[in-house]
């Protein structure tokens, strides 16, 4: 019997888990059970997917085409590549972690794991969309449960961070959105994939100038603005410095739960935006800007680890620290836009590269939302108090608690063995003779990762025991067992990243050959 | 291929799996994780000795010396990265010495950390430290060497740490790891660089390695923008690496703190075998370091054979005129490992693999024994490590005062009897033969005076004299469980002494395996049968070097027993000798050069002044940005909502109310009385007859 | 003076009695009998134009006072009707009282 599932119904569960969780309303006990076993069943069939999947091409499969809006050219058109899946897998594997980190959630249970569940139907729509039209439906669709979810369980500025956070995705939104639509008012078509045809081909340039009646210049320019204005959504989405401000107070002031989520699966959207829609579509422009580009990368990179350095609270080191990691995947996407024709020994440095940055994606999620989840265990414990001087000699009280989140601390270093390392030494490998001057200074940020995360090490797990805490109770088995899956992963990764490499392998080659 | 070499891996595996069950184990289950850990690690040796017999007996049947393993890791794109292992004489050779040594100071850590509440943590860190340097002494592929080159930072840095409720490990911990990563770094772009010139990070791949020759050739022909030669700019980025992990200056800094450690530690990773990986590093890519166009010259030293030399040489100096002024037992010998590791990359640069290496297998011998029997020395004394609070051990503790002198001879260089003797001459005659300049030789041969001299001077006070702890007993801080109750000085336990006299062995026979007549190191590392012949002393240059260097040692001995010996030191208080003579100097090498402050002041300063000014720029200039155009929207809003309420609201509201007055002024004579509207009637009638009356009138 | 002007005089002194009493009277009863006042006075008027004016010869002066007397006879039963009225609503005739018409 053929079980290949088809995407909409991936789609479709945490929808109905939502409302599922919603109906059952008041019973809290219920509603997170039934909530938990919506997301694992959202996990088994991403898992079947993965199964499934046709690692050896690199081009779209489970593809669904449905027409829909036929006067707008609005078609329900969903596929999965190995980045989608790559994508689906981290979000689907995210979703049951935050969960579990809000396990004891006192205020509104019911709601608080619908939109939890909303959010994951709205990043799985994001991941597989293939229209702007609904693909836009999602993105805004998995805004808005984060704004709530911030907004009504979030710390004490909640306020003023649920606010930024949406004004600022917004106005990226609005940007995004109206490029789209300046592409759709010239070409007629919302499809990415026949977009992306039309700018290899150069039938898009030629649109815009036809249709503007303007030169070819003034429709180069045209598109360098919509490039940009698009550029823009995904920059606020990643984020790339200096639309970042916003990311530090929201990932404070969230839920912990939320925050994994947002670090490990919301971030991935505006950067799995640049590759599957930016790159296609507007490599001619984003060719055109990679230098500075390639400095916002580095500034991201180094910027945001000097900026973690002097922070007091963890969730804001780990926020920095997200941003940091963030960007070795932007020096990565950036690098490979240098033009390089046909030139094999390159083109294999920027698979190299984009094969580094999907690693990199799926492990950052990983291990930081890994990380928020350890400070959400450490809050629990005490009393909501997470700043670095807060604490002191826990490994005297705690130790299979610090040795577990050293595995983790270790992870998002870049230490080898562990899954960090290989996705960062493969951005730095294509990067290095693509643009060797902007991987030299990434190290820099290599270096100060090691100085924050071994200084939380320092502050909070040596040293004298904080008497204050004399009583800490350690690891739970329960916590243990949840925990293990998340470690286990980062080690399995570590040493056998085939595993992703694999499965990913084909569509790096495909997209690589798409931007030459 | 031999059973041996297809199974190599089971080396490193071996202990890794026994650092993995020992994380398992519950406190308790001390005895448990101690036989895991020196089980694997005796089966690792016995393995090790295996695959070096498998090497001799290669080397005798003429066969190939060097067998590789290489094995595909991961896909990106349309190639695979692979990693692999190699069975050489050099990675033969340092497997014996690191499995021996480790297995010797793991029988010793459990004497020494006996008392301690985290000894199974203590042995898994360890196994987990031998896995990986072992894996580094293996790969055969510099990205594995890296891994576990960054897995051996890892467990030193728990190792330092070990005893982490004291600030000062966490601290030392803490800067040994950004220390080395400093290194690691510039060895990364270095291996970034390698692999984009080479296209293979494998070091031997049947022809297409990158230290094989087509790679080499095509790296030397490849020149950078600035007129060096990519294999240089490699060679020194990986070089740099190696200064980093060795201690070398300038990035030495870490080392003498690392004593905050447990000594088997220091004695394991910090003398014998993880420091000595930056030397073996360099070793391992000598083909690159030696890499250069001109075929046909004989001896050159290229550009960055001679950096090695001279950071080598300069380290070798600087640290061994620290190491005169310390007063902590173990400082001192962190100075003098620093020195040492100095003079083999010396050796390295001017005599090649041969001299640099047998250097580190001697040093590593004597140098762990010297750790060894320091730690020893703390144990009987309470946890004491201030040599000027010693004295007089020599009665107390027979066994570790006959093995430490041992060790002290061997590095001293004493001639004949002892290893450290034969392979700082070798060093030391390659000195004196290198074409571009003397001067390293004379920074050598006053290194070793200072050697002489500091490790006579730390003799005389631990052993020598009258003790001067009992006085300051009360004050001796137990940094851990504390484990004797008896105040004198004792022996320690056979399980500590044992590892000390075979050690002490070592360190007098391994000279006879390098000696000018029979030198038989050289010619097993470059896989040829050695030859037995006394003509070797007889070689240019030699013997001048030999008794040159007998006489340096005998004058540094002699000095520091003019100094030290000759009057008996009676009180801990009373200043040092050298410091009499001279206080000024001494300060400031007591202080280490003011090498720490320096960087205090300098780079760590500019560091923190980068991180505030980048949170600065986050939070006023990034986000005043968008603060000021939030402003900018909400003061327009404002202005909005002003004009609305004051400009638009009020003249309307003004307006209804001037009508509603004026309504209620009018309604006042709507007063509803019948008559006054008559009135008003009667008031207008005559008006109006007025009017026509005057109308008609004119 | 002319026996035209002698008649108007005495009707515009009738007529402005008659308006005095309406005017100040507060009495309803009193406005009434002003209001009659008023009425003959304007009578007294169409009779002495008749009698001194251009054609005495047709009786239109008489005709016209005797269909205001009649008139003016029932618009007197109408008021004090009114009068009536009113007083038993407010008990009073007080005219003063009475400003239910006030805007």
């Amino acid at each position: 019997m053929n079980l290949t599932p088809s995407i909409s119904s991936l789609t479709v569960v945490p929808l109905v888990g939502a409302l599922a969780v919603l109906a059952l309303g008041s019973n809290r006990k219920l509603a997170r059970g039934v909530a938990l076993a919506f997301a694992f069943l959202a996990l088994l069939v991403t898992l079947l997917l993965w199964h499934h999947f046709n690692s050896a091409s690199g081009t779209l499969q489970f593809e669904e085409v449905h027409a829909w809006i036929p006067a707008l050219g609005v078609q329900y058109h969903v596929g999965a590549d190995g980045l989608s899946l790559l994508m689906l897998l981290l979000s689907t594997l995210i979703v049951p972690m935050s969960m579990a980190a809000s396990w004891h959630i006192q205020e509104k249970p019911s709601l608080y794991f619908a939109l939890i569940l909303l959010l994951e139907a709205g990043l799985i729509g994001t991941f597989t969309a293939l229209n702007f039209f609904h693909w836009f439906l999602f993105w805004e669709l998995s805004l808005i449960p984060a704004f709530f979810l911030i907004r009504l369980w979030g710390g004490s500025q909640r306020a003023t961070a649920a606010t930024q956070f949406f004004l600022y995705t917004m106005v990226g939104s609005v940007t995004l959105l109206l490029s789209f639509l300046a592409l759709f008012l010239y070409t007629g078509i919302f499809d990415f994939i026949t977009l992306g045809e039309l700018a290899r081909s150069g039938h898009l340039l030629q649109s815009l100038a036809a249709t503007s009646h303007g030169t070819a210049a003034t429709a180069d320019r045209f598109a360098l603005l919509l490039c940009l204005g698009a550029l823009l959504g995904f920059a606020v989405k990643v984020p790339i410095v200096p639309f970042h401000t916003w990311l530090p107070a929201t990932y404070a002031e969230a839920p912990t739960g939320i925050t994994m989520l947002l670090t490990g699966t919301m971030s991935k959207m505006g950067l799995y935006g640049l590759i599957r829609i930016l790159l296609p579509i507007f490599y001619l422009q984003m060719r055109s800007m990679r230098t500075p580009l390639l400095w916002l990368a580095v500034a991201t990179v180094v910027l945001s680890a000097y900026a973690a350095l002097v922070q007091k609270d963890l969730k804001r080191i780990f926020a920095y620290s997200s941003i940091n990691h963030l960007g070795y995947c932007l020096l990565g996407i950036f690098s490979i836009l240098k033009f390089t024709g046909d030139d094999p020994a390159l083109l294999s440095e920027k698979a190299a590269a984009l094969s580094g940055v999907f690693l990199q994606m799926f492990n950052h999620g990983l291990t930081a939302a890994t990380l928020f989840w350890f400070v959400a265990l450490l809050e629990k414990r005490s009393g909501g108090l997470r700043g670095l001087n807060d604490f002191g000699g826990l490994r005297k009280v705690a130790p299979v608690f610090c040795g577990l989140m050293g595995i983790a601390l270790f992870s998002s270093l870049g230490l080898p063995g562990l899954n960090g390392f290989i996705g960062e030494f493969l951005i730095f490998k294509g990067v290095f003779p693509l643009a060797g001057w902007a991987a030299s200074l990434s190290t820099l940020g290599l270096l100060l990762t090691a100085i924050f995360l071994l200084g939380i090490m320092q502050r909070v797990f040596a040293g004298p025991l904080n008497p204050s805490f004399a009583h800490m109770p350690d690891l739970t088995t329960a916590e243990r067992l949840s925990l293990f899956p998340a470690l286990a992963l980062m080690v399995t990764l570590g040493i056998y990243p085939q595993l992703v490499l694999g499965v990913i392998n084909s569509t790096v080659l495909h997209l690589v050959q798409q931007i030459r | 291929m031999t059973w041996i070499v297809r199974n190599l891996w089971l080396i490193p595996a071996l202990p890794a799996l026994a650092a993995g069950l020992s994380a398992l184990a519950k406190r308790h289950q001390r005895r448990f994780s101690a036989s895991l850990a020196i089980g694997a690690m005796g089966l690792s040796f016995l393995l090790s000795l295996c695959a070096f017999s498998q090497v001799m007996l290669a080397i005798a049947h003429g066969q190939a010396s060097r067998q590789v393993v290489n094995f595909p890791w991961f896909q990106f794109g349309d190639q695979w990265l692979k990693l692999g292992w190699m069975l050489d004489p050099l990675t033969a050779i340092m497997l014996v010495m690191v499995t021996f040594v480790g297995l010797l100071i793991f029988i010793y850590s459990t004497g020494y950390m006996a008392h301690d509440d985290n000894f199974t943590r203590f042995f898994c860190f360890l196994s987990l430290f031998a896995a990986a340097m072992l894996g580094v002494v293996i790969a055969n592929s510099l990205l594995l060497l890296f891994m576990c080159w960054e897995l051996v930072g890892l467990t030193s840095y728990l190792l330092i740490g070990f005893w982490y409720h004291k600030p000062s490990a966490a601290a030392a911990a803490k800067k040994a790891f950004i220390t080395t990563r400093i290194g690691d770094l510039a060895f990364l772009v270095g291996m970034l660089w390698l692999f984009s010139q080479a296209g293979t990070l494998l070091f031997y791949d049947q022809g297409a390695g990158c230290l094989e020759h087509s790679a080499l050739t095509a790296m030397v022909a490849h020149l950078t923008s600035i007129g060096m030669a990519a294999s240089t700019g490699i060679a020194l980025l990986i070089f740099a690496g190696a200064v980093g992990k060795s201690g070398q200056v300038p990035l030495h800094v870490w080392l003498p703190d690392a004593m905050e450690g447990p000594t088997p530690v220091s004695a394991l990773i910090h003398a014998a075998t993880m420091v000595a990986a930056g030397v073996f590093l360099v070793a391992r890519v000598y083909p690159l370091m030696a890499a250069h166009s001109d075929t046909a010259s004989v001896i050159t030293a290229t550009t960055a054979l001679q950096v090695v030399t001279w950071i080598g040489a300069i380290t070798a100096v600087f640290a061994a005129l620290i190491a005169v002024a310390q007063n902590d037992i173990k400082r001192i010998l962190a100075y003098s490992t620093v020195s040492q590791l100095g003079y083999m990359m010396m050796g390295l640069g001017v005599g090649g693999v041969a001299v640099g290496m047998f250097h580190l297998i001697t040093h590593a011998f004597f140098k762990s024994l010297l750790f060894m029997g320091a730690g020893s020395v703390i144990h009987g004394c309470q946890e004491e490590q201030d040599i000027r609070r010693m004295g007089g051990l020599s009665k107390l503790m027979p066994i570790t005062f006959a093995t430490y002198a041992v060790g002290m001879l061997a590095l001293c260089g004493f001639p004949l009897f002892f290893s450290g003797f034969w392979s700082k001459d070798a060093i030391l005659h390659a000195a004196m033969g290198w074409s571009i300049s003397r001067v390293p030789f004379y920074l050598g041969s006053l290194g070793a005076l200072l050697t002489a001299f500091y490790m006579t001077r730390q003799v005389y006070y631990v052993f020598f004299g009258t003790s001067r702890l009992a006085s300051h007993n009360e004050v001796a801080p137990a940094t851990h469980a504390p484990h004797s109750t008896s105040a004198t000085p004792h022996e320690s336990p056979s399980n500590m002494t044992v590892p000390l006299v075979l050690l002490a062995t070592c360190a007098i026979l391994l000279g006879a395996i390098g000696t000018p007549a029979w030198p038989w190191f050289d010619s097993f590392l470059s896989g040829e049968s050695p030859v037995f012949a006394f003509a070797g002393f007889l070689e240019h240059g030699i013997l001048p070097v030999m008794l040159t260097s007998t006489l340096i040692v005998f004058l540094g001995l002699a000095l520091g027993w003019w100094f030290y010996g000759r009057k008996p030191i009676l009180s801990a208080d009373r200043p040092d000798a050298l410091e009499q003579l001279h206080p000024g100097i001494f300060h400031v090498l007591q202080n280490k050069f003011y090498v720490d402050e320096l960087y205090e002041h300098t780079v760590i300063r500019w560091n923190s002044a980068l991180a505030t000014f980048s949170d600065w720029l986050d939070r006023w200039v990034w986000n005043g940005v968008v603060m000021s155009v939030s402003n900018l929207v909400l003061g327009l809003s404002w202005l909005a909502r002003s004009t609305d309420t004051y400009l638009v609201n009020t003249s309307f509201d003004e307006g209804c109310h001037t009508v509603t007055t004026s309504g209620k002024l009018l309604a006042r004579l709507q007063s509803g009385r019948t008559q006054s509207y008559l009135r008003m009637v009667g008031i207008a009638f005559a008006a109006l007859v007025l009017v026509l009356i005057w109308s008609a009138r004119s | 003076m002319t026996p035209l002007s002698s008649c108007l005089l005495l009707s515009s002194l009738l007529f402005s009695v008659g308006f005095a009493g309406v005017l100040m009277r507060r009495n309803a009863i009193l406005i009434l009998i002003g209001i009659e006042l008023m009425l003959n006075a304007a009578n007294l008027n169409f009779i002495a134009f008749w009698r001194y004016g251009s054609a005495p010869e047709a009786l239109t002066g008489v005709m016209f006072v005797i269909f205001s007397i009649g008139v003016a006879a029932a618009e007197a039963a109408v008021g004090l009707a009114l009068i009536i009225s009113i007083y038993r609503h407010r008990k009073t005739t007080q005219i003063d009282r009475m400003n239910s018409m006030r805007g």
